[in-house]
């Protein structure tokens, strides 16, 4: 039956982690802003409640329970992990991003390791490296190596923009068992960080979401157990198995995409809000009376921008239904994030243009949330490559056929 | 509503899946063969209409002590069935729904007696025309704000002002006008015919399937039976123009999924520079953005009507729901002309007839109501 609002248990949730984020990460959102690298010590207790409540970002999290029988609709853990990322990056994208344990990482864990690996790495804060100087949207074209010796895998590259690699405890690292193969050699590695011969060499000093560090990392003759892979060890021997396996890789992102999706819905959330109240306390009143066009230049903007945030936030909704509903939603995945970047981005920097000084200065956070969007368009797939997924769904074209 | 009802969730129900089934062939055969010829004629074809009545749009929400089937209203089965309907042409859907709007407004705001004066009239066989007359002729013309007068005078009100866009208001049998009576909107019921009351056929961009009419009230004078809507239940304008919207959003997301279906052939087949314009990122960018705005309105438009449906309030929802239908939809409309290039402007395809109409999203109020 159609219904387009969260269940009540949903919504009740929804509005506890608002009150946890308001009260504990939003007073501290300016504060690890200016003071980028430090660590937010504040966010431990606050990721052991979360911790408790079985929540993570990216869909992880406890597993929903099979029932047995008809098949029944559900709201499980994907809807819950969006609904847990919004209402967090209301409050902050760069401190949710730094919350221990809840790291995309995590996520990869989640999704792909064996009952025996998640006993092992399933309480660690866990970032991804995936991105290397050369190589960013075109993952699999990695050039990190991996190559077993002994009981032990040996990785050798370099890795930059790994989200929490400086504050991480491990770090699930892509790597090639044999580059002329392709993506099929692809394979993922949890390492932790104290394995001898992974340097962080550099923590970036970014525009944005600075309260959570981004790394430089390296691998030099890096060695992990053997057991530290993450899914089947051999390469696929027919195109047909190779496709798959990396199709598999490929995966961990249609659940990861809706929760960055959530993120950019969440910090557009937070500037529409407080823009709302700004200009409320200014006597604008914001009550969708007048047709668009018989109402201020003011209002008739901001009930765009109200639009364009719903619509994203139902496409996140819906992307993360069809995963708990285990719908393929690879396409509605990419059209949410889609929506979500773009959105995100035009969202929070209009509403500092709307609130003028006030939303170009630091008293307020309106100039903080503009520039914490932004790289909610680039991580987890840009905004382009969204397009190129959502292009090739609907034109039924494959990868050499739309580049 | 079981907790399984109260989660979120896109499935439609059995009942709303075989309806679907049925009206999209429905849609194809009967409004989107003809949805050209029509345009150019700017008319519907003779007996479109009657053979619309198969379906039972209107009989269904009349009381069954007025001789109809008094089914429970539903805006989500509205809202879909309007959807499928405008995937096949939005003029013709338009002109099928304007009776329903006007007995929906009826059975919204009228007494018992006023069901039985105003709604028997469609317990026959044939299609029974019947409008809403609520747009004026003004750029900044807003819904509450109406200069259309009307003034008890006796027994009778008097009525005194234009209205635009009224929908089959050449053909209507009656037309409810709505008015204000200092200041206060209502709406009157006005019979065709009556003394005072002009009729003259506009021309429109697009919408040329469906007739809409100036009508001008020059001492129109109706009984005051024929009022809708009392001090102590006052006529609900706001319902009235929100359930409007969602009917004609609910249309554009039919025509615009009508676009992205004919641009998804044409530029897979269209081949220039040696290869299918398809394959290149400019083009299969604009495909996808098609897409995703089309996904953003249908899921704005559902969840409007499935909060009407649940009783709670909608007029937000409603009223987000037209700006993006209105802005995107017209940039699906404008995106669709040009992905055809030359071709699109040309009228042997179906793109600028869609152009055309979706510019309509952003304009009508108060006539599809569902």
């Amino acid at each position: 039956m159609i219904n387009l609002e969260l269940s009540p248990g949903h919504q009740n949730i929804s509005k506890m982690i608002n009150g946890m984020a308001k009260s504990m990460i939003r007073p501290l959102a300016r504060k690890y802003d200016t003071k980028e690298h430090e660590k937010a010590v504040e966010l431990e207790s606050l990721a052991k409640m979360i911790d408790q409540m079985g929540g993570s970002l990216g869909g992880g999290g406890k597993k929903d329970k099979e029932e047995s029988g008809v098949p029944q609709i559900k709201n499980g853990s994907q809807m819950m992990g969006v609904i847990g990322a919004m209402e967090m990056c209301w409050a902050c994208t760069g401190l949710t991003l730094a919350i221990p344990g809840m790291g995309l990482g995590n996520a990869a864990i989640d999704a792909v390791a064996s009952d025996e690996q998640k006993e092992r790495f399933g309480k660690v804060f866990a970032a991804m490296a995936i991105t290397e100087p050369g190589t960013g949207s075109d993952s699999a074209n990695i050039c990190t190596t991996a190559a077993l010796d002994g009981d032990e895998w040996v990785i050798n590259g370099e890795k930059i923009f790994v989200t929490d690699g400086g504050q991480c405890t491990h770090i699930v690292v892509w790597a090639t068992l044999d580059k002329s193969v392709g993506k099929a050699a692809i394979k993922s590695f949890v390492v932790p960080k104290d394995a001898p011969g992974l340097e962080v060499v550099r923590l970036e000093k970014k525009m944005g979401i600075r309260a959570s560090d981004t790394a430089a990392i390296t691998f030099t003759n890096c060695r992990i157990p053997k057991d530290n892979i993450l899914g089947d060890p051999t390469i696929a021997k027919t195109a047909e198995e190779r496709k798959k396996a990396f199709g598999g890789v490929m995966q961990t992102f249609d659940n990861t995409r809706p929760a960055v999706g959530a993120m950019a819905s969440g910090v557009a959330r937070a500037a529409l809000d407080m823009t709302r109240e700004i200009l409320e306390k200014e006597g604008v009143s914001l009550d969708y009376g007048k047709r668009r066009w018989n109402s201020s230049a003011l209002q008739a903007e901001f009930y765009s921008m109200e639009a364009d945030y719903e619509a994203a936030r139902l496409l996140i909704l819906k992307a993360a239904w069809l995963a708990d509903n285990k719908i393929p939603n690879s396409k509605e995945a990419s059209m949410c994030k889609a929506k979500s970047g773009r959105v995100g981005s035009y969202i929070t920097l209009r509403c500092v243009e709307i609130c003028s000084s006030l939303g170009y200065g630091e008293e307020y956070l309106l100039e903080k949330f503009a520039r914490d969007s932004k790289i909610l368009d680039i991580f987890e797939g840009t905004q382009q490559i969204q397009q190129l997924i959502v292009a090739r769904h609907q034109l039924g074209l494959s990868s050499r056929e739309l580049k | 509503m079981t907790e399984q009802a109260k989660l979120f969730d896109l499935t439609l129900t059995e009942e709303q899946r075989i309806t679907r089934e049925m009206l999209k062939k429905f849609s194809q055969a009967q409004l989107g063969a003809i949805s050209r010829s029509a345009d150019e004629a700017g008319e519907a074809p003779e007996g479109f209409y009657n053979k619309t009545t198969e379906l039972g749009l209107s009989l269904i929400p009349i009381p069954e002590k007025v001789g109809g089937a008094g089914m429970p209203r539903s805006p989500v089965a509205n809202m879909l069935n309007a959807e499928d309907l405008g995937k096949g042409d939005m003029s013709l859907a338009l002109g099928m729904v304007t009776p329903l709007a006007f007995i929906n407004t009826v059975i919204d705001n009228g007494t018992k007696e006023q069901h039985e004066a105003f709604l028997s009239a469609f317990i026959v066989e044939e299609f029974v025309p019947a409008t809403i007359a609520l747009m004026e002729p003004r750029a900044t013309f807003e819904p509450t704000e109406l200069q259309t007068t009307a003034k008890k005078e006796g027994d009778n009100y008097v009525l005194n002002g234009v209205k635009s866009m009224v929908l089959l208001g050449d053909t209507a049998q009656q037309i409810l006008v709505i008015a204000e009576e200092d200041g206060v909107a209502a709406g009157y019921v006005v019979p065709a015919g009556t003394e005072g009351l002009g009729i003259e056929n506009e021309k429109n961009m697009g919408l040329k399937a469906v007739n809409t009419s100036k009508v001008t009230l020059d001492n129109v004078k109706v009984p005051a039976l024929n009022k809708l809507g009392s001090e102590e239940a006052p006529f609900d304008l706001q319902r009235l123009l929100d359930l409007s919207r969602l009917g004609l959003c609910a249309m554009s997301l039919g025509c615009a999924e009508a676009m992205l279906e004919y641009v998804t052939v044409y530029v897979n087949e269209r081949e220039a520079f040696g290869e299918p314009i398809s394959h290149r990122q400019s083009v299969a960018f604009m495909v996808a953005n098609i897409a995703i705005e089309l996904e953003s309105m249908r899921l704005m438009v559902y969840r409007a009507a499935a909060r009407a449906e649940q009783g709670l309030d909608f007029h937000r929802e409603a009223y987000l729901a037209q700006v993006i239908c209105a802005e995107k939809g017209m940039e699906i409309g404008n995106n669709g002309v040009q992905l055809l290039g030359g071709h699109g402007f040309i009228r042997e395809h179906m793109v600028e007839l869609w152009y055309r109409n979706l510019r309509s999203v952003g304009v009508l109020e108060g006539a599809a109501c569902i």
